[in-house]
């Protein structure tokens, strides 16, 4: 019972702090800004995911968890060399 | 159940150091703070989370994850690499420092170049 409550507790907390990165992510004067604040809601994420698939005693979401991880990485790894060099993918010379 | 008591402080632990890591990409003054707030304690917060699952899957439902520890590994690795590559990308687009930073090696070394390169050239 009270290892339920510390779970739930767990998932607020991890809510309240999804929410505080999106702030950030509305605010945020660059757009580096906005990217790093959007992985952190990935991480977040993760880490909710965990939470929950105890609080349900199956192990079905961990795909989800590697999923959202290598999603996560991918879409940040773009939007770094968007912002830096203009393009994603180089064209050969 | 002494495990159950381990497993609920690891999972908590983990949640408020995410939180503590948000609270530090909320107030801190520039993209460089930051990325170092928001990089280094929320994989740390994560990786707590994932353990303290793994744990649990391990105690309780004798179920040993090998995607959870593939999990830990992977976030363990990537999620560095992404805030360098970010941080990378804020410099070179010329997002400015906080004006309270007193150290900027990458800029003195960038200008040394450039008069290396103006000299041979001219």
């Amino acid at each position: 019972m009270i290892f339920e409550t510390v779970l739930i507790i767990a998932l607020g907390i991890l809510m309240l702090s999804i929410l505080a990165n999106l702030y950030r992510v509305v605010k945020g004067p660059s757009s580096a800004d906005r990217v790093q604040a959007l992985d952190s809601v990935g991480i977040n994420l993760i880490a909710s995911i965990a939470v929950f698939s105890v609080l349900l005693h199956t192990h079905a979401f961990f795909d989800l968890i590697l999923l959202i991880g290598i999603l996560s990485f991918i879409g940040t790894i773009a939007f770094a060399r968007f912002i830096e060099r203009g393009v994603v993918i180089e064209r050969k010379r | 159940m002494i495990g159950e008591w381990l497993i609920g402080i690891l999972i908590l632990l983990g949640a408020i150091v995410c939180v503590i890591s948000v609270f530090g990409l909320i107030r801190l003054p520039d993209v460089y703070l930051r990325s170092h707030a928001a990089t280094k304690s929320a994989t740390m917060g994560v990786l707590l989370i994932l353990f303290g699952g793994f744990l649990y899957f391990w105690a309780f439902e004798n179920h040993i994850s090998i995607k959870l520890l593939l999990g830990i590994v992977f976030v363990f690795i990537t999620s560095p690499v992404a805030g360098h590559l970010n941080g990378r990308a804020a410099y070179r687009s010329g997002v400015s420092l906080w004006k309270g930073s007193v150290q900027d090696d990458l800029k003195t070394e960038r200008k040394r170049m450039e008069q290396k390169d103006s000299g041979k050239s001219g």
